[in-house]
């Protein structure tokens, strides 16, 4: 077992900085007892890759992270024989057909590794939506059944089963079969009220007013049709910059100055200044 | 599992009847999943309503769009309260679940609020509203109010619950004066105006829309109590955003399509370079291949292939700017701009009953709202403001004809209704015959066409006419046309 309760999950959780919501703490709770893998999706920087961080830190996990790009392929994921020692093998010895695949040549990669690890296991599967489509289907066996056949060496079972997180972005739609399989934890942008408390968390040193005040900006710049809506950790960054400048109140003039910090596109810029009514150098 | 231990008798069914609502309402809900979720039941706490509500979440509902019909579905399943627990001057509800209401006085219920009393509720709602919405006694606030207001004698002895005389009685937008007054104070500004006003202004709209919510919510609870869940949950269970009609939108929905935009197109555009790979492969690279095979002491092991050419046609749009049908045009302007990159190239023309070019309004980096809103400023489009399609194809083909050539594909976005004027039908033949390909995206359902002054049947013999009701339509279309 990995909780024993979803407020087990908040409070652990709250001591290494990452504040959970009812949603967050149940489903990372459900992910530990029904032994399924946890899918979180959403914006960017709504701390996604973080709550698997967070997770791992929280019950002493070893981490092991797979990172999804275009054309990541069996080999990178899974594994990979080590063609280069094996052709060096036979080169050598000519009667050592029969031996070339076994463990020393085994190059081991992300997925092996989690399900043969011995010890606790958080297993983090990142932005996997920028993987092409046959890699969700190199999930799907590791994902049920925590197995892996690998042709040569036969069905690996994992001895002890990894904590599996998937993030995405959706900037494509996951395929059914793999929805199916996991749990599904949307992470959203957060209420002010909450909002307020991660700046807290994450900055202290910042008065907490100062952070209320960033909060509800932030959420009405969310508000606003904009093309890319500030981050959990835009709105971090802002409170740092704020710090930085040693400034402790937000009026108008400050907020046109950095916002920069927090929207990213000259059009959303112009749009936020215009409907808060913000100078803008 | 659940029936083995005995009392979970009546909450099994209660799932697999929650089940079914689910996907009566759409959602698809497989068995395994099901069997998932009747899985977590046994591990949390089930008195813990908000646990409960999220453990069915992570294991049943997997899209985002989901997500509002199923919390309306859970709440009506498994109501926060039931009737009769708590009086109307109580702000908190009692905790137990009360075997036998006693029955509501209609007496009370009806009698015309005394304006002291009036007051005082306003005053309790100012104070609620701005502060934290998910404070256990906003809710418990909304359920008594409804209580109090919200029952409207029907003919006989009849009655039904509504949110309209609650949101009326207690009328919350015009305490938001007051409560911005408060507000600043608070922070120690004495005047309106500027950056605070505006940060009050949206935390207490979005508390009065959490409000009414919740008065919804509770409505729909009392009415699902008097005449049963599955009556009310079928017209509970709005559809997801990208399956709303184009021409029924409310300007709730347009707002949150236009927010949809740029993440649907970054969708579509990934969707596209997917395809793009997976189709043919190019020929081998005989160079890289035996580069790569260095490696492997000459072995060719893995082969390298060309990369196909992608195919990226010109477009030229010619869109029906009419007030009808314009919440559709503006938003597949903005999603084919907003792909401009799966394009050579976009020219985009406007028309009610003359045409004029609007592709400058859509230049990269625009904002969205702005160019929709300058579209119907500054563009040239109107003369008698009645549409006129017939007109239109021949100042198109006149003014702008070279815009279309043999490489580009012409997509033309309206109702096909021209109010009775003549179609000219073989100038908009000439110009497809010119286009390489010409489509024709028709909002309308289907068994409308041809009704009332409609030619749609007429253009669709020269231009193949594609129904495209909803975002989803539309997805598909454009994926087809890249």
């Amino acid at each position: 077992m990995w909780f024993a309760s979803p407020d087990e999950v908040r409070g652990r959780l709250a001591a290494v900085d990452y504040l959970a919501d009812d949603g967050i703490a149940t489903s990372v709770f459900l992910a530990g007892a029904l032994g399924k893998p946890l899918l979180t999706e959403g914006p960017a920087g709504v701390g996604k890759t973080q709550l698997a961080k967070a997770i791992a830190q929280a019950t002493g996990a070893r981490l092991i992270r797979l990172q999804c790009y275009e054309g990541l392929d069996e080999a990178r994921a899974l594994y990979e024989w080590n063609y280069k020692k094996q052709l060096l093998r036979i080169q050598a010895d000519d009667e050592a057909w029969e031996d070339i695949f076994s463990e020393e040549f085994l190059l081991e990669r992300p997925l092996l590794k989690a399900i043969r690890s011995d010890e606790p296991t958080v297993l983090l599967i990142d932005e996997t939506d920028k993987a092409d489509v046959e890699v969700e289907g190199l999930l799907l066996e590791i994902l049920s059944d925590y197995q892996v056949t690998i042709p040569e060496l036969g069905t690996i079972t994992a001895t002890r089963r990894p904590y599996v997180v998937l993030t995405s972005n959706a900037t494509r739609e996951l395929s059914e079969a793999l929805k199916r399989r996991c749990l599904y934890l949307h992470l959203g942008y957060p209420t002010p009220e909450r909002e307020r408390d991660i700046v807290l968390t994450q900055v202290p040193e910042l008065p907490g007013q100062v952070a209320e005040r960033l909060a509800r900006t932030v959420a009405t710049l969310r508000g606003l049709e904009l093309k890319k809506s500030p981050s959990i950790a835009e709105t971090v960054d802002w409170a740092r910059t704020l710090l930085a400048l040693g400034r402790t109140d937000l009026d108008e003039g400050m907020l046109g100055e950095t916002l920069g910090v927090v929207l990213k596109h000259n059009s959303d810029q112009i749009r936020a200044a215009k409907e808060l009514g913000l100078s803008r150098p | 599992m659940i029936e083995q231990d005995g009392k979970g008798g009546p909450l099994l069914d209660r799932h697999v009847a929650f089940v079914h609502a689910l996907r009566e309402a759409g959602l698809p809900v497989s068995l395994a999943e099901g069997l998932d979720a009747a899985k977590a039941l046994t591990v949390i706490d089930l008195a813990e309503r908000e646990t409960l509500r999220e453990a069915y979440a992570a294991t049943l509902v997997k899209r985002l769009q989901h997500r509002p019909g199923f919390d309306a579905l859970f709440d009506l399943w498994f109501p926060p309260v039931i009737s009769g627990g708590y009086g109307t001057a109580g702000p908190a509800p009692a905790g137990g679940r009360a075997e036998h209401p006693p029955p509501p006085e209609p007496s009370e219920a009806s009698a015309p609020p005394d304006p002291s009393e009036l007051a005082e509720l306003r005053e309790r709602l100012a104070d609620l509203l701005m502060g934290d919405p998910d404070d256990p006694a906003f809710r418990a606030f909304a359920r008594s109010m409804v209580e109090r207001f919200g029952k409207i004698q029907a003919a006989g002895n009849r009655q039904s619950w509504f949110s309209f005389p609650v949101l009326r009685a207690l009328s919350p937008q015009t305490l938001i004066a007051r409560m911005l007054d408060r507000l600043l104070a608070e922070q120690g500004r004495a005047e309106r105006g500027g950056l605070p006003e505006k940060l009050a202004r949206h935390q207490i709209s979005r508390n009065i829309r959490k409000f009414e919510e919740a008065v919804a919510s509770d409505v729909r609870r009392r009415i699902a109590e008097e005449s049963g869940i599955e009556r009310i949950a079928k017209a509970t269970v709005a559809p997801p955003i990208d399956r709303v009609d184009f021409l029924r939108m409310t300007k709730d929905e347009l707002a949150r399509l236009r927010r949809e935009v740029y993440p649907l197109a970054r969708r579509l555009a990934t969707r596209l370079t997917v395809k793009q790979k997976r189709g043919h492969r190019g020929r081998l690279d005989f160079r890289r291949t035996v580069r790569a095979s260095l490696s492997t002491g000459g072995v060719p092991l893995t082969t390298h292939l060309r990369p196909r050419r992608p195919h990226k046609p010109e477009l030229v749009i010619l869109c029906d700017a009419s007030d009808s049908v314009a919440a559709f045009s503006h938003f597949t302007l903005l999603l084919t701009f907003a792909l401009r990159e799966q394009f050579t190239k976009v020219r985009a023309f406007a028309f009610v009953d003359i045409v004029d070019e609007i592709t400058t309004l859509f230049h990269p980096g625009a904002d969205v709202l702005d160019a929709v809103l300058r579209l119907t400023k500054e563009a040239d489009i109107t003369r008698f403001g009645r549409t006129n399609y017939g007109h239109v194809f021949t100042t198109f083909a006149e003014r702008y004809g070279d815009a279309i050539g043999p490489r580009t594909s012409l997509l033309v976005l309206g109702d096909a209704r021209s109010n009775y004027q003549p179609p000219a039908l073989e100038t908009l033949g000439r110009l497809a015959a010119e286009a390489r390909h010409a489509y024709w995206l028709n909002p309308e359902p289907r068994p409308q066409w041809d009704t009332g002054d409609s030619v749609a049947t007429s253009y669709a013999g020269i231009v193949p006419m594609h129904e495209c009701r909803n975002v989803t339509q539309l997805a598909t279309f454009i994926e087809d046309l890249a």
